[in-house]
Formats: structure tokens, C-alpha cells, sequence
């Protein structure tokens, strides 16, 4: 099952990946592309692999074999401060929002602007910065909070604005909606939207829930036993007769 | 004869503790090449410093009060039978500056700083914040780990002295009321017993002390298993293994003195 490939050049290009703990294969050669202002899902059941894959993808992971280019760069082959580069380029928002709980929101956000002179120049006020990502997630109330004085929805709000302060290209979504209720998820999921339309972002989103899927996909692939076993639109896989694929839409 | 399950147990264990030992030597050569790269993190080396020297003064005093009272309340008698009551000082002030007072302030550091960064990185990275900080660009070895074991390396010779000080004080209260010795004669008394040679490797022992609190405590945190129970184990474990360290590198110490010595 294939999809139509969006006609932009691919941002994100991962060929025959394979990563083993010991004797568990997690990936058997997963292969998967991101084009330049998509929204690709990956969906696969807990232990399938999505989060090592994601993991590979930022170089927190080092694969046992295949490649991952990010914008035309092997991260296998760049040192250090180049992959700190890239990682600028590259939002990634955490299941659990991993906010430093040491660091008030401001400081939280601040963190990663102070330290990329490269691509923000020497900053000696950030507060236009700031408060420009915590407009664009609706909470710019909360610029002196401390990460356990705010709900799970406003953590994640914020660990988005975190994310985008360093205006990536594109932004990684481990598992965005999980552990909010259903409202709060609804409103991450828009905002996720707005996002992607306002700053042109291309995003690679991994999640089980179905609902995130079919209202922020462009395309999907479904991560089976370490390889992506199907790949298509949103209606095209829940259409599917193939017991496997339905399996995640039932 | 031991049963062959004890064997493999006792093998298991070395096997282990020398493993861990091996990481920890690779630890602790990473961060010898982490401190000379930029950016330097100064500010958050300072922030260190302030949050382990400063709360822990308290702790210190008190604990170095207490100790110069009760080493002086208990030697009192025995020099008494001896009728060398007047070298009291001099031997007070030898056996804190030389060794109690470093190993004393040590241990309550390895309790109290060393358990704080095992938690801390700990909780950090089961909430995968390190990671968080990896992704957004920044080394958070560099940030977390350099900056926390040279504030250790540097505050604990710090809290040493002050330690110190503070426990001769107790000692001469105790002094001043069972043998009416006036302040100046007291601390006259100390001065005259210490040499340079009592001080200089006291001193040195404690900035390897201070490194040993910082790097285990570093170690286990950062290298801290998921989950809540991992963070509680980590904090643990560096307590236990720090204590120990304390001891293996005091015995190398007093060693490595005593040669000098006989030279």
C-alpha cells in the first residue's frame, strides 16, 4: 500500500534502519521520508519501535545500521557541534513535555535561545522572543511559573512553545496527546495545526491514538514488527481489509 | 566446602563493582575532556557553588561544634591521668586539621550533596529532561555534570576549613570551662602544634574528596535506570559508594604522606 508522494522535496529520509537491544529487534529496516510541509503519522503499538526511531532520528539513539538524512545531512557523520547545529533545525516535543523543573516557564524558554549564538546572534533581551512563543500557545500569563504549578495540557502547551522559540523546521510529536483528556488533546491537536500553518513546519508525529491521526495527517505509516508494514492517507489505511491495518482502527 | 552458587554469587559481584568501576573511570575522563571545551557555563558553576557551600554551612557547623566538644569531653580524662592535660590542644588541633575534620565534613557532604545530585540528575533523567536538553543543542554533560563536580572539587576544601575552625572553637569552650584556658592561649597553642605539613595534605585530600562526592554522585544520576524506584536507588547508591571512595582515598592519602614524611 503506497501513498501519493507530496510534490516538495523530502526533509527527513531514513533507509533500512535496524536497532537491536541484545536479542529484541526493534527495527528491521524501517524505511520512511518527510517532505517539506507535511504532517506524517507513525502508528504502531506500544514496543513497536516508534520512539527508538524517533530517538535515531535525533541522534539521542545510535542505529546498529542504515541511514537518517535530515535536510540533506548524514546525522551518523556529523560531529558534535554540527549535530548541535542541526538540532536546532529540529523541534521535539516529549511525551511527559520535559520541562527542567529547576526553571521557572521564562528561563525554561530562554534555556536553548542563550546557548545557539550561531543562529540568534548574542541575545541581551529575549523577552520579544518569549513572549512571541508563549503568544502563539496562549499562555503568556504563565511567563513566571514554575513547571509544577501548571496542568498536564499547559505543560505540554509550553513545552511546544520551547520548541518552537528556536524556529525549527520541523518538529517532532512523540506521542502529543497522550495522558491529557479528551478536551485538552482536541486543543493540543488544533494547536498543533495552527502551528504547522503559521510557521511552515513540517512534522513527523508519533502516536497510537487514531483520533490524533485522522485530524492532523496528511500520510501515514503503520510501524509493524520493527518495519513500516503499511503507508497511505488517513481514509486509505482505515479502509484497509488487511486484518493488521484494521487492527489500529478498530 | 562452599556451595558452587555462593562461588558464582561472590564472582558476580566483583565482576560487577569492577565493572562499575571501569564506567566510572571512563566518566571521569569524559569529564576531564568536557571542562577544557566551550562554552565554559560559568554562571551555572557559581549557582553550584552557592547551592552546595551555602546550604551546607549549617550542616558543618553544627556537626564540627558538636565533634570538637565531644573529642575534647571524651580525650580530657585519659591526658588527665596522664597529667598532660596542656597538650590538649595541640593534639585537638593535629587530629582535626590532619583527619577528622576532612573526613568527617566529607561524609556529611557525600550525605547530603552527593545523594542531592544522584536524585536530582536522577529525577532529570527518568523525566527525560537531559534528553530534552540534548535535542535543544546543548551538552548537558557539560552543563550538568562538569559544573556540578568542580563546585563539589572546589567547595568541599572550603567547607573543610570552616569545619575546622568551628570544631577548635567547640573544643576550646570545652577548654575554657573544665580548664579556665583563655582563648589566646588556646588557639596560641594550636598554631604553635600545626606545621604546613599538617596542612598542605589535608588540604589536597579534600579537593580529591570534594571530586569523588561530585563525580559518583554525577555518575549514578546520570546513568540512573527508569523509573521512580531508579532515582531513590541512585541517590542511594551514591551515598554507599562515595563513603567508601572517601575511606580508599584517605587511606591512599595518609600513605602517600607518611612517605613524604620519612623522606
Amino acid at each position: 500500500m503506497t501513498a501519493t508522494v507530496p510534490n516538495s522535496k523530502p526533509i527527513i529520509e531514513i533507509k533500512d534502519l535496524r536497532k537491536s537491544y541484545g536479542d529484541n529487534h526493534v527495527l528491521n529496516g524501517f524505511n520512511m521520508v518527510l517532505y517539506e510541509g507535511e504532517n506524517l503519522v507513525i502508528m504502531g503499538k506500544s514496543g513497536s519501535g516508534k520512539s527508538v526511531m524517533i530517538k535515531c532520528l535525533v541522534g539521542l539513539e545510535r542505529p546498529d545500521s542504515g541511514s537518517i538524512m535530515v535536510m540533506g545531512k548524514n546525522i551518523s557523520e556529523l560531529n558534535r557541534s554540527s549535530l548541535d547545529e542541526l538540532r536546532t533545525e529540529i523541534g521535539f516535543l516529549f511525551q511527559g513535555s520535559a520541562l527542567y523543573d529547576s526553571m521557572t516557564v521564562r528561563e525554561n524558554l530562554e534555556f536553548p535561545l542563550r546557548r545557539h549564538t550561531k543562529k540568534f546572534g548574542v541575545l541581551k533581551d529575549t523577552t520579544a522572543l518569549v513572549m512571541e512563543a508563549l503568544e502563539s500557545v496562549g499562555l503568556v500569563h504563565a511567563i513566571n511559573l514554575m513547571p509544577a504549578e501548571l496542568s498536564g495540557g499547559m505543560k505540554r502547551r509550553i513545552a511546544l512553545a520551547r520548541t518552537l522559540i528556536l524556529q525549527p523546521k520541523v518538529i517532532l510529536y512523540d506521542e502529543p496527546t497522550t495522558g491529557l483528556d479528551p478536551i485538552t488533546a482536541k486543543e493540543i491537536l488544533i494547536l498543533m495545526k495552527s502551528i504547522q500553518q503559521k510557521y511552515n513546519t513540517s512534522s513527523l508525529i508519533i502516536t497510537h491514538d487514531v483520533d490524533c491521526a485522522r485530524v492532523i495527517s496528511n500520510r501515514m505509516i503503520l510501524l509493524v514488527d520493527g518495519i513500516n508494514y503499511a503507508e497511505g492517507t488517513f481514509a486509505e489505511l482505515s479502509t484497509s481489509t488487511d486484518p493488521k491495518v484494521q487492527a489500529f482502527f478498530k | 566446602m562452599m556451595p558452587m552458587n555462593a562461588v558464582f554469587k561472590i564472582i558476580g559481584i566483583i565482576k560487577s563493582f569492577l565493572l562499575e568501576i571501569g564506567e566510572l573511570s571512563f566518566f571521569a575522563g569524559r569529564f576531564f575532556r568536557e571542562s577544557f571545551r566551550r562554552p565554559m557555563e560559568f554562571k551555572e558553576f557559581l549557582r553550584q557553588c552557592y547551592n552546595m557551600g551555602n546550604r551546607s554551612l549549617l550542616l558543618v557547623a553544627v556537626t564540627g561544634f558538636i565533634i570538637g566538644l565531644v573529642f575534647t569531653l571524651q580525650s580530657r580524662p585519659t591526658l588527665q591521668e596522664f597529667g598532660a592535660v596542656s597538650w590538649m590542644p595541640s593534639m585537638v588541633s593535629i587530629s582535626i586539621i590532619r583527619e577528622i575534620g576532612p573526613i568527617i565534613t566529607a561524609l556529611i557532604c557525600a550525605g547530603r550533596i552527593g545523594s542531592g545530585i544522584g536524585a536530582e540528575l536522577g529525577s532529570m533523567r527518568v523525566t527525560e529532561q537531559i534528553d530534552a536538553m540534548e535535542v535543544s543543542g546543548t551538552n548537558p554533560f557539560k552543563y550538568l555534570v562538569v559544573t556540578r563536580i568542580m563546585a563539589t572539587t572546589f567547595m568541599l576544601p572550603i567547607l573543610v576549613f570552616f569545619g575546622d575552625a568551628i570544631s577548635l572553637f567547640g573544643s576550646y569552650l570545652v577548654e575554657n570551662v573544665k580548664g579556665h584556658v583563655s582563648f589566646l592561649l588556646y588557639f596560641n597553642q594550636v598554631f604553635n602544634a600545626l606545621e604546613f605539613g599538617d596542612l598542605i595534605p589535608a588540604t589536597i585530600k579534600t579537593f580529591f574528596f570534594g571530586f569523588a562526592i561530585g563525580l559518583v554522585g554525577c555518575f549514578k544520576g546520570y546513568y540512573c535506570k527508569k523509573g521512580t524506584a531508579g532515582v531513590g536507588l541512585a541517590a542511594n547508591s551514591a551515598v554507599v559508594f562515595t563513603s567508601m571512595l572517601l575511606f580508599i582515598i584517605d587511606f591512599i592519602a595518609v600513605f602517600v604522606t607518611d612517605i613524604f614524611y620519612d623522606l
